[in-house]
């Protein structure tokens, strides 16, 4: 989950961001200074802080309601219009799992700002629940009027794959009908997104059900080190097993290969059956301890 | 041989894509040449984590010849360089990387680091020790194996921990049955009290395959090249040893990971909160 934050989405900022952080480790923030600065005058302290609140997870109810409050913030702007503290005070709370946030999290699934969508429709995933499904539909839809499409080519009008992948990690198995169109969207991102959620709410008894996670194993293969960034994301978050080798293979970060391997074995480890592992457990193990 | 070498070496400096550097390095490592160290290495500051990830598996392969550059690597200030040389040296083995183990596995603030070092520690080329010496780099790496499997914030380093220990509790069958015993009640208690779910299938793996090395005898698959080390090399490293025990009274060198001791502390306690 924490990658694909870093995966996609508005990298620039990311790296201000985390370019901030790097200068703010030598004299630490508190929590009550920055729930402090979340409300104080700089701007950037705040954005700042809200970024702060979710990477260090404080969940403390303080820190939850002025995050709720950020996402109605007006004072920061960017010159395209953006609001860079409604987009952290949307990731953070996404962090945080409280569903307190959920209301206004949808709330600001109608914000003209596309970045603020995105990291709201992450955040619901987070959070597991499906009171938001409604909305996310009417979004994927594009349906729901004064949300201005993203600032930068191809100006997708929705973040079709945050609001994919959310559908499809809460269940919402109506929508599959509709996720399918997305199969051949002219944005890769967007078609593994939606593969991966086609997998997610079609039966096992399907005979599809497979044809979607191998489109991802596909994939793997693409030239493009953020798709397959962002393909090793997804297969970790389904748990396929038939990708284990693939997955072990492909060109990157040993690291994203070892969080996504870890979706795989969690589907194998069976709670009820706490001294067993099955054979693609350890076939899986086996790999993830090749890439330590 | 050499005509083949230039052309792969041609072909990485060539590349001018990400995706042809990949190849090119995925190639040059392949052919497992000693020519090709400096290149490999080179490879390691191009920010280019296929291409690394390949130059490693490369470095590895060829193994001990690659050591001494892989540590003149570490005192320069690319980090991103220097993590990819802890993990190279960690897949080695080579005892003459042991004390630079230590200190990541324990220490280091990129848990990469801290996670490939864990896994070398466990498979150090334990063979190639002196006698004397074994016995005193075995305890430590057992210690700070024991500390890591259960201290560090990371799963995926604790995980990496588990492995090293399964390796050296092996290693350790017959000269030390006693600190074999002492890991397998050490696995007990993490299996206990271990949150992660893939660390615990990881701890119940080594369980079953110690208790299947101890039915069926040792089957380990050792490397019989000798010791290119010579007894300067095995000075340094006992020196090296001893200077660990006293540390806390050192000033760190630049680049030294027990620098980020305190900031990755700082940083795991408000994590806590």
């Amino acid at each position: 989950m924490l990658c694909i934050g870093i995966v996609r989405g508005n990298r620039e900022q990311e790296q201000k961001v985390e370019n901030a952080a790097n200068i703010q480790d030598d004299n630490q923030l508190t929590v009550e200074q920055a729930i402090a600065n979340l409300q104080g005058e700089d701007l950037g302290l705040r954005v700042y802080a809200a970024w702060w609140l979710g990477r260090f997870r404080v969940d403390a109810p303080e820190a939850i309601d002025v995050l709720i409050t950020a996402l109605e913030d007006e004072d920061d702007r960017t010159n395209a219009g953006g609001y860079p503290l409604r987009r952290n005070a949307a990731r953070a709370l996404g962090k945080l799992g409280e569903k307190r946030a959920v209301p206004a999290l949808i709330k600001a699934l109608e914000c003209s700002d596309f970045y603020v969508r995105e990291a709201a429709a992450q955040s619901l995933e987070m959070l597991g629940d499906s009171s938001s499904i409604p909305r996310l539909i009417e979004l994927l839809n594009d349906q729901i009027p004064g949300t201005l499409p993203a600032p930068e080519p191809p100006q997708l009008t929705q973040p079709f794959d945050a609001i994919i992948e959310a559908l499809g990690t809460l269940g919402a198995s109506d929508t599959s009908p509709l996720i399918q169109g997305f199969l051949d969207h002219p944005v890769p991102r967007i078609q593994y997104a939606a593969a991966r959620a086609m997998y997610q709410l079609t039966s096992q008894a399907n005979e599809v059900y497979n044809e979607y996670g191998d489109r991802l194993v596909q994939a793997l293969a693409q030239d493009d080190l953020q798709l397959r960034r962002a393909v090793l994301s997804d297969l970790g978050a389904i748990g396929y097993l038939p990708a284990a080798e693939a997955i072990a293979d492909t060109l990157a970060e040993n690291s994203l290969k070892l969080i996504s391997l870890k979706g795989l074995l969690e589907k194998q480890l069976q709670p009820t059956t706490p001294h067993e592992l099955s054979p693609g457990a350890i076939k899986v193990m086996q790999l993830m301890d090749a890439l330590l | 041989m050499p005509d083949s070498l230039n052309t792969l070496i041609r072909a990485v400096e060539d590349a001018n894509s990400s995706v042809l550097l990949q190849e090119a390095v995925k190639n040059l490592a392949a052919a497992r040449l000693e020519g090709a160290i400096p290149t490999l290495i080179a490879t390691l500051s191009y920010n280019n984590p296929g291409a690394a990830v390949a130059a490693v598996d490369g470095l590895i392969q060829i193994g001990e010849p690659a050591v001494p550059s892989l540590l003149e690597l570490l005192d320069m200030h690319n980090y991103t360089a220097r993590s990819w040389a802890i993990r190279t040296l960690a897949g080695i083995g080579d005892p003459r990387a042991l004390v630079t183990l230590l200190g990541a596995a324990t220490a280091d603030f990129a848990l990469s680091v801290r996670r490939a070092a864990a896994k070398g520690l466990g498979m150090m080329k334990w063979h190639w020790f002196p006698e004397e010496l074994l016995e005193i780099a075995q305890a430590e790496a057992m210690e700070a194996l024991l500390f890591v499997a259960q201290e560090d914030e990371e799963w995926v380093v604790r995980y990496s921990a588990i492995v090293g220990l399964q390796c050296l509790a092996n290693a350790i069958a017959v000269s030390h049955p006693d600190w074999r015993s002492q890991i397998l009640s050490h696995f007990e208690q993490i299996a206990a009290k271990e949150e992660s779910w893939p660390v615990r299938a990881r701890v119940l793996m080594a369980q079953q395959e110690l208790q299947t090395a101890t039915a069926t005898t040792q089957t380990q698959h050792i490397d019989n090249r000798p010791s290119p080390l010579s007894s300067m090399d095995w000075q340094k490293i006992m020196e090296e040893l001893y200077g660990r025990k006293g540390q806390e009274r050192l000033v760190f060198a630049e680049g030294d990971p027990r620098r980020y001791q305190d900031l990755a502390v700082a940083i795991a306690q408000n994590t806590d909160e």
